[in-house]
């Protein structure tokens, strides 16, 4: 069992790097680097070539029309590349939906909600502030430094709520231990409902979403504080504007062509939607796969689901911390 | 024990995607100048810093000119002493080394900034707080949590101004070392050891006098 486990570690850890390392474009992959720092490099480099691509292109814009749709393939193609090297909202998402009993269908909607809201604010901000108050640099900067700070505490705050709930879950897990022994007799028939049985009979052990939950329904959606926590998640991801659209829209601004930048905007924020949905659906598979693998032992199998979704929210609570702290100075906005 | 892989599992893929976000949001051509005195101590580094169109429209918003479209040295003057202000929190992006030893840099003098082909380009003296002598100095520029890239200009990157005859300079550039690439995997990353990472980008300045 530990062997399959850790073998199913490498698969996956594998087919994330392969599918990070597509090029969508279909050209060869640059130098054949199978080492995983080749791929996140390229990345960053990618990246930043797309985003170079995009001051030159705006000012194509202006004299040529066609110039626009440039834009925006570039600005969906960094939205793609962006997402895909490291950063703390597929983190928090892919945490969040581990903590809970998610679906992929749910991490996806997640991920875009969590997008278009940071493409949002994004826009209002540079309209508020370039546009109709002509702020200087310095004021935007600061305004930009307020909203991370409130978004940081806000995923701490978050993060300590998941682990506050899931903690509950988890305790309960760790007392009710000893039940595997009597369980044992059910194991071999009726699989699909067994643990429903079995949190009948010993009460307070499983939740109602324990267990074989295969797709989302309508209850799971919409349920007591479903969609209000889902809420959480995409306020404390999608608040913080990111530092690139925000430079594209006030040169946009600047060009006369600030319906381009917005536009570029969205598009950006739908190639990011796109990498942090699929990670997102990747952590959720993960889960699964590691509730199926942990099904064989009875009794132990709870347990180590809630110590996974303890531990999750954990990490939430962690890179709300050190992001709010500045351990992870590397998403600081830089005010010059 | 199966447990314990079932998390590492989890712990992996999230750790895996987490960690910095950082690649570079502007750019700077650089050009620098190891200031001496007549008696061969170092006083400061001088650089002249150009930004990239996109952050150069982003810092001009808002910023009045009498002309459209053209900026005085003295209409650009608040925005200099800005930037100078806001450096400071960052080490200046310049850190230097005496025989190994670290030193410091006091605020920025002489600094001004220029404004030509929709470009700004900001002139700064950044004077040592102790001026030193030293066998090698070790000086580097770059933005440790690299939202900044710095890249030295082709033609002349570095200029010693005043420097003893026998001294001798050696530039590296980030690119040129293959080796700092490669240290770029993701096993920093799975450190959460990004906080310096920006390290790896940074341009090395070497100056031997025997």
């Amino acid at each position: 069992m530990t062997a399959a486990a850790f073998a199913a570690v490498i698969v996956f850890d594998a087919s994330l790097h392969a599918l990070m390392a597509q090029n969508p474009f279909g050209g060869p992959r640059p130098a054949a680097e199978p080492q995983v720092g080749g791929i996140i490099g390229w990345i960053l480099a990618k990246q930043s070539e797309f985003y170079r691509e995009m001051s030159g292109t705006i000012r194509a814009a202006k004299s040529d029309g066609s110039a626009v749709w440039t834009l925006l393939g570039i600005s969906f193609a960094y939205g793609i590349f962006h997402a895909a090297g490291p950063g703390h909202g597929k983190a928090v998402i892919s945490s969040y939906l581990v903590a809970n009993e998610e679906t992929a269908r749910r991490g996806i909607v997640l991920s875009f909600a969590s997008a278009l809201l940071q493409a949002l604010v994004a826009v209002a901000l540079v309209a508020v502030l370039a546009w109709l108050l002509s702020s200087t640099a310095k004021t935007m900067c600061s305004a930009e430094k307020a909203i991370e700070i409130a978004s940081y505490a806000l995923i701490a705050a978050f993060g300590a709520r998941l682990v506050w709930t899931k903690g509950g879950g988890f305790m309960r897990a760790l007392q009710a231990k000893p039940a595997p022994a009597m369980a044992a007799a059910h194991h071999h028939h009726d699989h699909g409902h067994h643990h429903h049985d079995h949190a009948h009979a010993h009460d307070h052990v499983h939740d109602e979403h324990c267990g074989h939950s295969h797709g989302p329904t309508p209850d799971q959606l919409a349920g007591p504080g479903g969609w209000q926590r889902g809420l959480g998640a995409i306020f404390a991801v999608g608040m913080r504007p990111c530092s690139g659209a925000i430079l594209v829209l006030v040169f946009s601004l600047a060009q006369g062509l600030f319906w381009a930048g917005i536009a570029a905007t969205f598009v950006m924020g739908l190639g990011t939607a796109i990498t942090v949905a699929t990670i997102a659906v990747v952590a959720v598979s993960a889960k699964g796969l590691a509730r199926r693998l942990s099904a064989g032992s009875e009794g132990g199998g709870t347990l180590i689901m809630r110590g996974i979704e303890f531990g999750a929210a954990g990490l939430v609570l962690l890179f709300g911390l050190g992001l709010l702290f500045g351990y992870l100075a590397a998403e600081r906005a830089t005010c010059l | 024990m199966h447990r314990l892989s079932g998390l590492l599992l989890i712990v992996g893929i999230t750790l895996g995607a987490a960690a910095a976000e950082a690649h570079p949001h502007v750019w700077i051509a650089a050009k620098s100048e190891v200031v001496y005195a007549p008696d061969g101590t170092i006083t400061g580094v001088r650089h002249a810093w150009t930004f990239d169109e996109m952050f150069t429209t982003y810092a001009l918003q808002g910023l009045a000119s009498k002309t459209k479209g053209v900026y005085t040295r003295e209409e650009l003057a608040p925005l200099a002493q800005t930037n100078v202000e806001s450096l400071k929190e960052f080490n200046f992006f310049t850190f230097a080394k005496a025989d190994g030893k670290k030193e410091k840099f006091v605020e920025p003098v002489d600094y001004f900034l220029e404004y030509r082909d929709s470009e700004l380009t900001l002139h700064f003296m950044l004077p040592l707080k102790t001026p030193f002598k030293a066998k090698q100095t070790a000086l580097e520029v770059f933005d440790p949590s690299y939202f900044i890239d710095f890249k030295f200009d082709d033609k002349d990157p570095i200029k010693l101004n005043g420097a003893p005859a026998a001294c001798k300079m050696q530039f590296q550039r980030p690119n040129d070392g293959t080796a700092n690439a490669q240290r770029l995997n993701e096993q920093n990353f799975m450190n959460g050891d990004n906080s310096n990472y920006g390290a790896m980008f940074a341009n090395k300045i070497m100056v031997d006098c025997p």
